[in-house]
């Protein structure tokens, strides 16, 4: 393997004819394994004064080969790495069911007043009272916009707030007596993938449902599935299609009359808060994805935060840890299964009371928002998709017809006779400045493009971006193959060769590899 | 509003480009019953910048903070000193507000640190590979053992009596319904390598964690050797990695599987979340294909240059859904990086050095405690956690301390709940700990007791 050369002079040039990429400004860089070395530190430690040894007989004799850099190389490294990466606060960031919106910085700020940064999962409940206080706030804004009964705030991030929900329905059934009969999950096709993953963790057997020509779900096809041993129903409401489920509460009260649970998926609650609460749905758990309604950081891939909000019909089946509040007390803080109502938690899903670092960042969110904020971000979410969609719906081909939800769906028969992909067309749009749209998601709709442009964008920003969408559909009608074929000509990379990556997978560096 | 850019005017516009009369057709799907014709009155208005931080300052000052007392605590979560340049790089707005890597042509920043994240995960463990992350060290460990039965097509698995009771039980929640047959021992310091005697032909897995919750460091040698004779596996957990600069990785004591809280390098206590999950194991196609999680992975681009994507997604849940080896999707992200940063900026020669200055502040502070008066140190070896014995419940002890200023350590109780071990006390030192710290806890202990 040849030393990292981004040979930029045989790049193609950009089709205006000039070349974006400034050497100054995106500068090359090996692994950190071929600029650091063994011997190098970039932090002073206290001098050691004696090492003695209580290992026994298992000190370590082998060196880690860690490669090290001094301060001023590491923040070199990791400042030009960055900037090969294309972030919310560079531009619009479409990824539809991602919701990637503005992230404010008081909320980084207020995360880490040493309050809540220093502190200890397991210091004694009288010096933590400011934290659980916090949570317990947490928890009050969440059930106000959801009307549940009671919010889990311990799971890690939305697919483990799945598997939160789907245990204490299943915990509900075995409570019945039910659990050797009851094992059926219906999950619509049009599911993001942890749905039928969770299920399936969780010991259920997965039944998928079809979507119906409007891209809901098909009510004849649902009834005709449900019985005494279907268990849940783990449905998303605004679904993947971007589009909100009118016959919600049918689905509801049909599974309920068969015995069954509502999961819903909430990942899309940016769609409808203050326009209506799930309880009023039907719904029996939801998990929150705080890294997308309430704004934490997506920090390349996580971390995240699940809380799961529950109806009355599982609330005691939330797992540990919670938090206690009597009216005038102290908080408290349930930990064991032999502790006051905790005889019906079903288990712990981490090691310590979840993702506090998000729960502030959340609150701050929510409470810079307010009520009537929220309720103003989900309103200005739906009109800036459907303004999105109003510009783009006579030149692409929207799924579905109709006004959406927070995120509209195309599909990919508009580039029908072009020879462009759904992966080409979105690889063409980084040349044009922007992240693409989601890619082939959901399954149900042909070459899927899932568009979400979050409420933090402003008229102007979602005009320019129609605007580059708009030209590129007709470059791709005007059979400008480079265009696409070759794209992404000024990215810090060509596109890459994944199937080579899977086929002779290399998952770290070796001193042989280069 | 202050992060709404949209005027009025730009949605009286808008709402006529789209060719509605108002905002409520947009949302005429949601069944009128439901619908909130007054919204969310029931919560406070929005507020202003400084009055959020006027709130949150007053709760955060409502806590002892572990900077404001002499520190003690550990329990699967270590207080270290975490560079500046460390939080000052992870916000980065091209790192901070990043999606997941999917699209890897304008993400090669997030994915040459996975890269190298991983590559220091498997130095460390003395591991071939490691993935991009699981959600702490519990779950890593819970995955661990699903990997473990998908490998070995066994459904036994085996809990020492060190690990962390919380691991433990987060195992329990998330392989129950798998059809794992979990067994233990009751907790003890110094047994973990009795577990050998359990290991049947139906075993799995066997899980050991080393330094084990008490402190005490685990030989996993003669545990290896015990798993694979019966051809089943070790899966070793470790919550404090610093003590890896020190003491002989997991993988040269014969581990198949590591799973491992990486809170330690990088990342603040932060009330127990977000952390890190480290999950690490042998370079070995049939362990790879049954490991949970993102990997990312060398490739090249179309000018033949290096380059680095996600790779071998066909184990993930947006592939294979069902079939999927986890449903983890969204990780700790963040939390790699300012693990990977920190590891860099230390490189092996500051690690070794922070292992052993954790392991001489620790010595010392075990030796001034265990002169006070009652007190029994029960451990034979340890790196940089030790458990006490005390005279008195040690729940009673350590809110003793508390409100003389010294957050000392956690009661064995807290975690295992009351009962034999009521008298049991965990106590951690690292370099965070000045001698003035030990000298004030040692003698406010002296005068609890
Ligand atoms: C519809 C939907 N459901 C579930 C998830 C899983 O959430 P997370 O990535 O936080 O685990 C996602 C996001 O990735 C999603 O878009």
């Amino acid at each position: 393997m040849a030393v990292h050369t981004q040979d930029r002079a045989t790049r193609p040039a950009a089709t205006d004819g000039t070349q974006r990429l400034s050497p100054a400004l995106l500068q090359d860089e090996g692994l950190l394994f071929e600029i650091g070395e063994t011997s190098k530190c970039g932090v002073d430690l206290e001098a050691l004064r004696e090492q003695p040894n209580r290992l026994g007989d298992l000190a370590r004799t082998s060196s880690t080969g860690l490669a090290g850099l001094s301060e001023p190389e590491t923040l070199r490294h990791y400042v030009r790495l960055s900037q090969r990466n294309y972030a919310i606060d560079l531009g619009l960031y479409p990824l539809g069911s991602c919701t990637m919106k503005h992230n404010p910085r008081l909320n980084e700020k207020m995360a880490r007043l040493p309050g809540f940064a220093d502190l200890h999962p397991l210091q004694p409940v009288s010096t933590v009272q400011g934290a659980l206080g916090l949570m317990d706030e947490l928890s009050h804004w969440l059930l106000q916009i959801t009307g549940m009964d009671v919010v889990a705030l311990s799971p890690k991030a939305g697919a483990q707030g799945e598997m939160c929900g789907m245990l204490c329905i299943r915990a509900a059934i075995e409570a019945k007596g039910e659990l050797a009969s009851r094992n059926r999950v219906l999950v619509p096709e049009s599911a993001h993938g942890t749905n039928p993953a969770t299920a399936a963790a969780c010991g259920f057997v997965i039944d998928q449902i079809p979507a119906n020509a409007e891209g809901r779900v098909d009510m004849d096809a649902f009834e005709q599935k449900l019985g005494p041993d279907v268990a849940a129903i783990m449905l998303t409401n605004p679904n993947t299609c971007g589009l909100f489920e009118p016959d919600i509460k049918r689905i509801a009260d049909l599974i309920h009359q068969h015995g069954g649970y509502f999961y819903c998926d909430g990942a899309n609650l940016n769609a409808i808060m203050g326009k209506c609460r799930v309880r009023d749905l039907g719904v029996d758990a939801m998990h929150i994805n705080l890294h997308k309604t309430f704004s934490t950081p997506h920090g390349g891939g996580g971390p995240g935060a699940g809380p799961t909000v529950l109806s009355s019909r599982l609330a005691r089946f939330a797992p540990l840890p919670f938090v206690t509040h009597e009216p005038g007390s102290s908080f408290g803080l349930v930990e064991q299964g032999e502790q006051d109502g905790a005889a019906d938690a079903f288990g712990r899903m981490c090691a310590f009371h979840g993702q506090m670092g998000m729960f502030v960042r959340a609150l701050a969110y929510m409470m810079s928002h307010g009520g009537d904020g929220l309720r103003q971000v989900s309103e200005d979410a739906v009109l800036n998709a459907n303004y999105l969609l109003a510009r783009l719906k006579d030149v692409f081909s929207p799924a579905f017809t109709g006004t959406c939800m927070h995120e509209a769906l195309f599909d990919d028969s508009f580039l029908e006779g072009t020879g462009v992909s759904t992966l080409d067309f979105s690889k063409a749009l980084i040349d044009e400045g922007y992240h693409p749209m989601t890619m082939y998601f959901p399954l149900v709709v042909h070459g899927a493009m899932l568009v979400e442009p979050t409420e933090t964008e402003s008229l102007q920003s979602l005009d320019q971006f129609a605007d580059a969408m708009l030209s590129l559909a007709q470059a791709a009608k005007d059979q400008e193959h480079d265009r696409f074929t070759q794209a992404p000509r000024t990215a810090p990379s060509l596109r890459l060769d994944e199937t080579q990556a899977a086929r002779h997978p290399i998952l770290r560096w070796t001193a042989d590899v280069d | 509003m202050r992060y709404l850019p949209l005027s009025d005017l730009d949605r009286t516009h808008m709402l006529s480009r789209i060719g509605v009369q108002n905002i409520d057709e947009l949302f005429g799907d949601i069944p009128s019953a439901a619908r909130l014709p007054d919204g969310l009155d029931d919560l406070p208005d929005h507020a202003s910048e400084q009055a959020v931080e006027r709130h949150l300052n007053q709760l955060s000052g409502q806590n002892l903070n572990a900077g404001q007392a002499p520190f003690f605590c550990g329990g699967g979560a270590y207080r270290h000193h975490v560079p500046a340049s460390v939080d000052h790089l992870i916000q980065r707005s091209e790192f901070l507000t990043s999606y997941t890597p999917y699209q890897p042509e304008i993400a090669q920043g997030t994915l040459q640190t996975l890269f190298e994240f991983q590559t220091q995960v498997a130095q460390i463990t003395g591991m071939g590979v490691a993935n991009a992350s699981m959600y702490d060290g519990s779950t890593a460990t819970a995955e661990a053992v699903l990997m473990a039965a998908r490998i070995t097509r066994r459904q036994g698995c085996i809990l020492a009596p060190g690990l962390h009771p919380h691991y433990g039980e987060v195992t329990r929640t998330l392989t129950q319904t798998q059809g794992i047959q979990m067994r233990t021992m009751a907790p003890a310091i110094n047994q973990d390598h009795q577990i050998a005697d359990l290991v049947t032909a139906d075993t799995a897995c066997i899980v050991v964690q080393s330094p084990n919750v008490f402190g005490q460091v685990v030989d996993l040698a003669p545990l290896a050797e015990a798993a694979h004779a019966a051809g089943a596996l070790l899966i070793a957990v470790c919550t404090e990695v610093v003590s890896l600069g020190l003491l002989k990785s997991p993988g040269e004591m014969g581990a198949d599987i590591v799973a491992a809280e990486g809170q330690s390098i990088g990342n603040a206590l932060s009330f127990g979340g977000p952390y890190v999950g480290l999950l690490a194991c042998r370079d070995d196609r049939k362990f790879i294909r049954q490991a949970p999680g993102r990997f990312a992975g060398q490739t090249v681009d179309a000018n033949g240059d290096r380059g680095f994507v996600l790779t071998l997604s066909t184990r993930e849940q947006h592939i294979r859904r069902e079939k999927a080896t986890s449903n983890i999707c969204t990780n700790s992200g963040l939390c790699t990086l300012a693990f990977s940063i920190h590891l860099a900026l230390l490189g092996e020669r500051g690690f070794r050095h922070l292992a052993a200055l954790n392991h001489q502040k620790a010595c010392a502070l075990a030796d001034q405690l265990a002169r006070v008066s009652g007190v029994e140190l029960l451990n034979q070896r340890f790196f940089n956690e030790f458990t006490l014995r005390l005279p008195k419940p040690a729940t009673q002890v350590v809110e003793a301390l508390a409100t003389r200023g010294v957050l000392g350590g956690i009661p064995a109780a807290r975690i295992f709940g009351p009962g034999p071990l009521d008298d049991l006390l965990i106590v951690a030192a690292t370099e965070t700990n000045t001698d003035e710290d030990m000298a004030e806890f040692t003698k406010v202990l002296a005068e609890v007791l």
